[in-house]
């Protein structure tokens, strides 16, 4: 199936990328430096005037009906297999388990400088910004979550990928003493994912280390876990200790579980169902109705040109 | 077999104790609903717990014949038409939510029952649970007779369905639908004429009206 551009979106409502690409001399030149603790696209656009506030709504920023999840359900409400396999497990188990401090992460594979840092170190070059995006689990539940954290290709820039790199691997602890969900076989750990290297420079790949300007809980992935927006939920890989980049195609946790139902790319897709259930409708929590999911989550007009001339149902 | 007094006491206890046995499921679920212990999606949690009770509740239906059996305590026969009628009703619970979930949107329903197996053999289990609970009174059991019988022998059919259903609804840790598959596995080959020891039961100690159900199945 070819990518359908959403028709509602004219061209010329877009928001352009350079936008996002200078995002930071834009909010430093307008001297909003208080007001960039929000660098959400819509705060940008709301900057722009109307016309580009509506646009911005329209390519994937938070619409009206786009409240925040109560911090209590984000941090409640998660699928973390290393603390058990049920929805309240993690929050649970993360925080008697997990020790996010000290933490390192290595950064090697086809980069010219590889590294091990410690995370604060890691973080520390690069300024945390505010970004609510909304979230869509595979299972069809959504929230709207208030991340903070470093964009990746900042991280990746800094390692200076060589020229034959065009994967990103990324892979979470290996602990079974910190992570007690790794004595069972429910996967095959450590976790791992991967994201092509264009759609990890994409600005909307964010290493997330806070939500609601508070650090990362254990069962939310502390202290660094990856964020993709237009992306099923399970990409997002949580408690990060390294990051690879390849030649080859990551093996990725889920798609090595059940690979008939889990893709590499595991684009939010209303028109292409799981092989078990539909992918047409999602539950935003709190709601008590479902509504309609949309392409790449809301975020068509910023990603779709990814995966332009690609297959998406062959590609899921 | 416990004494005389005793006897009466436990045949006596035995109906409202399942009553209260099976409303508990549900009591707990009103009790959560109005204390947060729902959790962030209750939609989902409470259409999981009805699911997982009605399971539950046909599982005690089929374990009640080989328990009698291998008690000798017939009285427990009470119990098979009630915990039956109670897995139905969970049965409808779950089917109810699951069509308040979709908002009653009748194209989505039938387009998920039709495209999706687990929603498919769920739903089959449901219909197929419908003329099991209409005969189960007294007045039919006398007038199936025989066919009585055999009709209600499809409650191995719903049973398996249910296993099916939950088997292949969960994303990845199958623990829990793989445990429902070997009790229902377990209490099938109790049936077996083998394991079920001679073939007639021994007649009931008194002609009590528990005698009136039909044969075991």
């Amino acid at each position: 199936m070819l990518i359908r551009p959403p028709s509602d979106v004219p061209s010329s409502q877009i928001t352009p990328e350079r936008l996002y690409f200078n995002r930071r001399d834009f909010v430093r030149t307008a001297g909003m430096a208080a007001a960039a603790a929000l660098v959400t696209p819509a705060a940008l656009a709301a900057c722009e005037g109307g016309a580009a506030a509506r646009a911005a709504r329209q390519d994937g920023a938070l619409g009206k009906d786009d409240e925040p999840t109560p911090y209590k359900d984000i941090t409640t409400y998660n699928n973390f297999y290393e603390f058990g396999t049920g929805k309240d497990e993690p929050a649970e188990n993360a925080p008697r388990y997990l020790h996010p401090r000290p933490w390192t992460v290595t950064i090697d594979g086809l980069v010219g400088k590889p590294g091990a840092y410690h995370f604060d170190d890691l973080v520390k070059p690069f300024r945390v910004e505010s970004r609510t995006y909304r979230h869509r689990c595979v299972e069809t539940w959504s929230m709207v979550i208030p991340w903070q954290g470093i964009p990746l290709r900042d991280v990746l820039r800094r390692a200076e990928p060589r020229p034959g790199a065009r994967f990103v691997e990324l892979t979470t602890l290996l602990d079974p003493r910190q992570m007690p969900g790794q004595q069972s076989s429910v996967l095959d750990w450590p976790y791992t994912e991967g994201l092509r290297l264009d759609e990890a420079m994409h600005p909307l790949a964010l290493l997330a280390t806070g939500i609601y300007n508070r650090p990362l809980l254990p069962q939310n992935g502390a202290p660094l876990r990856l964020v993709t927006p237009w992306k099923y939920g399970f990409k997002g890989i949580k408690s990060i200790v390294r990051i690879r980049l390849t030649d080859r195609q990551p093996a990725t946790a889920w798609n090595k579980a059940a690979p008939n139902e889990y893709g590499f790319y595991a684009n939010v897709n209303p028109d292409v169902d799981h092989p078990r259930w539909s992918q047409a409708r999602e539950r935003r929590i709190g709601d008590w109705l479902r509504r309609p999911t949309l392409p790449f989550n809301g975020y068509a007009a910023q990603v779709a040109s990814l995966y332009a001339g690609m297959d998406l149902r062959r590609n899921f | 077999m416990p004494s005389a007094k005793a006897d009466a006491l436990l045949r006596r206890a035995l109906k409202p104790a399942a009553w209260v046995g099976c409303l508990l499921p549900l009591a707990w679920t009103v009790f959560d609903a109005f204390t947060g212990g729902l959790g962030a999606d209750p939609i989902r949690e409470v259409t999981h717990r009805t699911g997982f009770t009605a399971l539950t509740l046909l599982m005690a239906t089929l374990a009640v014949t080989p328990l009698r059996r291998m008690t000798g305590w017939n009285p427990l026969v009470q119990l098979r038409r009630l915990l039956g009628l109670f897995a139905f009703f969970y049965a409808c619970l779950h089917f109810a939510i699951y069509l308040a979930d979709q908002g009653f949107d009748a194209g989505f329903i039938v387009e998920d029952v039709v495209k999706h197996p687990y929603v498919t053999v769920g739903f089959t289990a449901l219909l197929l649970l419908i003329p099991l609970a209409v005969t189960s009174t007294r007045k039919s059991i006398r007038r199936l007779g025989k066919r009585w019988v055999k009709l209600h022998r499809m409650i191995y059919l719903v049973a398996a369905l249910g296993v099916v259903h939950f088997y292949w609804l969960v994303k990845r840790d199958v623990t829990q639908p793989l445990e429902f598959g070997a009790v229902f596995l377990v209490l099938m080959a109790l049936r077996l004429p083998l394991l079920a020891g001679s073939k007639k039961m021994r007649p009931a100690r008194s002609p009590s009206r528990s005698s009136a159900s039909p044969q075991e199945t």
